[in-house]
Formats: structure tokens, sequence, C-alpha cells
């Protein structure tokens, strides 16, 4: 997937609850044509960091928000929204202070 | 009140308000005739409720149902190492009429349900939402909708914080818009393996108080339609919009949520008085 030359290296900015699946790193890269492609790659990069992202039928969870650049996801074309070279994708879980969603 | 003049113990408490753009006598006078509560007397609560008061604003009411804990000093700048033990409203009440004893300061001492928010909220213009957990949040939030009411939104997680300005209205956002339903227990860690870094409420606090400010001035742009996430780690600041949801369950088309709901409470906090 990630030889496709359509791909597209896009930053991904994680939220602290999902840095430890990426050593750490506040924003990594990733790669793909759709967010669906680089949630995937980000998944093959970092097993388990999109455990809690995605549902069990594949879709987005409805307390956690993806932004392209400043727009919600849902608002684009979910998953199959299309990003591209330059693109910072944001994962944003609901948080309460001193609780939150998205245990990874 | 409105068109009284300044005393002179006024003019000099707020003269640099008074002498600046934006604000001004008009600003101050809109401050002192305004009424703010203040939900949460903690972490976000502290500077929130701190400003606000020594901004005058002429009415300040603060809720808790908590003591003040020796773990709480650490962020939660409105308590002092004396107050250990003490009600959180009670500590609060005095420290705030230490900053301005000129303005009237009301506590609640309670919890926070679907039975007593409405009458907790009633006597007060603009609600400043300071909370730790998501049964009030979504309590919060559906009360002001119901009732029209501003709603300065903030919330942190360990180095990262939100803000935001919800204003009930036609077609414009509500914080179920954002997150409809507030997470599956399941999935939210422990209050005390989350940690906060102490500054960052003061932050993010500070925030809240400066929205609630200008919604009552009336000057200025708010963070309206906009979620500001800030990153005390990274110091950096970013903004994502924040649009009406049509299908929203309390502010959407055909709303599904038309009452209150106690939602269980997780993360230690018991669902109802004991």
């Amino acid at each position: 997937m990630r030889s496709d030359p359509t791909d597209m290296s896009v930053q991904v900015k994680l939220p602290t609850i999902l840095r430890k699946h990426a050593g750490g790193e506040p924003r990594v890269s990733a790669e793909g044509a759709t967010l669906r492609d680089v949630l995937g790659d980000l998944e093959s990069r970092y097993p388990g960091i999109t455990k809690n992202v995605l549902s069990e039928d594949g879709g987005l969870h409805r307390f956690i928000n993806v932004y392209l650049n400043d727009e919600d996801v849902r608002y684009l074309g979910s998953l199959e929204t299309e990003v591209g070279e330059g693109d910072t994708v944001s994962i944003l879980p609901a948080v309460a202070g001193g609780s939150l969603a998205l245990d990874g | 009140m409105s068109g009284e003049r300044f005393t002179e113990e006024q003019v000099q408490r707020y003269a640099r308000h008074i002498i600046l753009p934006n604000v001004g006598g008009a600003g101050q006078r809109k401050l002192l005739d305004a009424s703010v509560l203040v939900i949460g007397a903690g972490g976000l609560g502290s500077p929130i409720a701190m400003y606000l008061a020594a901004a005058g604003v002429g009415k300040l009411g603060i809720v808790d149902f908590d003591a003040v804990d020796l773990s709480n000093l650490q962020r939660q700048i409105l308590h002092t190492d004396a107050d250990v033990g003490r009600s959180k409203v009670e500590s609060a009440l005095e420290h705030l009429r230490a900053i301005n004893p000129t303005i009237e300061v009301v506590g609640h001492d309670s919890l926070l349900f679907s039975t007593n928010v409405f009458d907790v909220m009633a006597p007060y213009d603009v609600i400043v939402d300071g909370t730790d957990n998501f049964p009030v949040r979504y309590l919060v939030n559906d009360a002001t909708q119901f009732t029209g009411k501003p709603l300065v939104y903030g919330s942190i997680y360990q180095f990262e914080g939100q803000a935001t300005v919800f204003m009930p209205g036609k077609e414009t956002p509500c914080y179920r818009c954002l997150f409809p339903t507030p997470p599956p227990p399941g999935t939210v860690p422990s209050c005390a393996e989350g940690g906060v870094f102490g500054v960052l409420p003061g932050v993010i606090g500070s925030i809240q108080a400066t929205e609630a400010i200008k919604l009552i001035t009336g000057d200025g742009d708010t963070l309206e339609g906009r979620l500001l996430l800030y990153d005390a780690l990274d110091m950096s600041f970013q903004e994502v919009k924040i649009r009406w949801d049509a299908d929203c369950p309390v502010c959407g088309k055909e709303p599904t949520i038309t009452e209150l709901i106690d939602y269980e409470q997780f993360c230690g906090v018991p669902a109802r008085p004991e």
C-alpha cells in the first residue's frame, strides 16, 4: 500500500493518550490517498493505535473526532475523505478533565 | 443597577479596565451588572472564578460538592494549604471575597443533577463549565441549550486542553454536535491514572474567563464555532471548526433528547448523593 504512487504523506497529530503507541511522538507521518488508507498505514506502523479510533464495524467512533486540517471529516467524506500532500490529520477524543475516551 | 455611577472605590479598582478601549466604563458597568455561574471550584474553576471576581462580575456563583484535598493544591490555586479538608465552596468563597469584597459571591455546595441544575443556573446570565466529568458536562450542555444560556466550555487532560463557547440559537452548535453521547465507561481511564500538568488548567481556565468577560462586554470575537486546542508539551495552539449538526440529539432538526439525563457517574464520583 505504501508504494502506491498516488499515496500522499500526511502529518497525523496524536492526542496524548495515543502517543504511547508511537514512542511518545506527538506527530507522526503516514501515507494514503484517503483517510481510511492513512489510518490503515498508521496501524501498520504502530499496531494498536487505531483500535479505539475505529469501531468494530470499521467506522469512526462517535466519541472521537478526526479532523482534516481544521474540518471535521464527517462533513467531508468520513473515512473516504481524500487527503493531500502536506495535510494534517488530527485525532481528538472527548475529554472531560481527568477522564477521557480512547484508552489505547 | 444600570446607569449608576461608579463609586470612587470602583474607579480605582477597575481603572485599568475603564481606560482600556473595548472595555471602558460601559464594559465595566456590564461586568458589574452581570451574573456568572462557575461549575467546579477545581483546576479550571480556580482561575475562572479568580479572574471573574477580580474583573468585578457583580454576582459570581460557585458550584462544587467536594472538599479540598492536599493533591488538589498542585493546580487548584484558589485553595491553600490551610484549606485542606474544608468544603471547596467555603474555601472558594472566602478567597474570592478576599480578592474582591465588593461583589456578591454565592456558593452552591452540591452535585448537579437533572433535579437541581435548572434552579442552580436560573439566577445567572452566563455559565462557565469547569467540571471534570462527562455526566455533568452533558447535563450542563443540555440545560444551557434548554434555557438558552451561553456556555463557556473548557476541558483538560494531562498536557492538552480544549476550549470553546456554545451560544444556544438557531443552527448554532452545542457540545453534543461535537460529541453526541458520553464515551462508554470502558474506554475511559481512571482519574488518578490520568494525571494533569499543574499549569494546564491555569491556561485553559484563563481562556474561559476571557471568553466569559467578552460575552458580557460584547466586544471582540469569541470562540463560538471554533474549538481551540492547546498542547502544553508542544506549546502549540490549534483551531478546528465546530459545525451545527442537523442530526444533533439536542439542538438538531429532530431532537431525540428533550429532557435532562443523569448519566451514570464513573471515575469515582457517585451517581447519586449518598
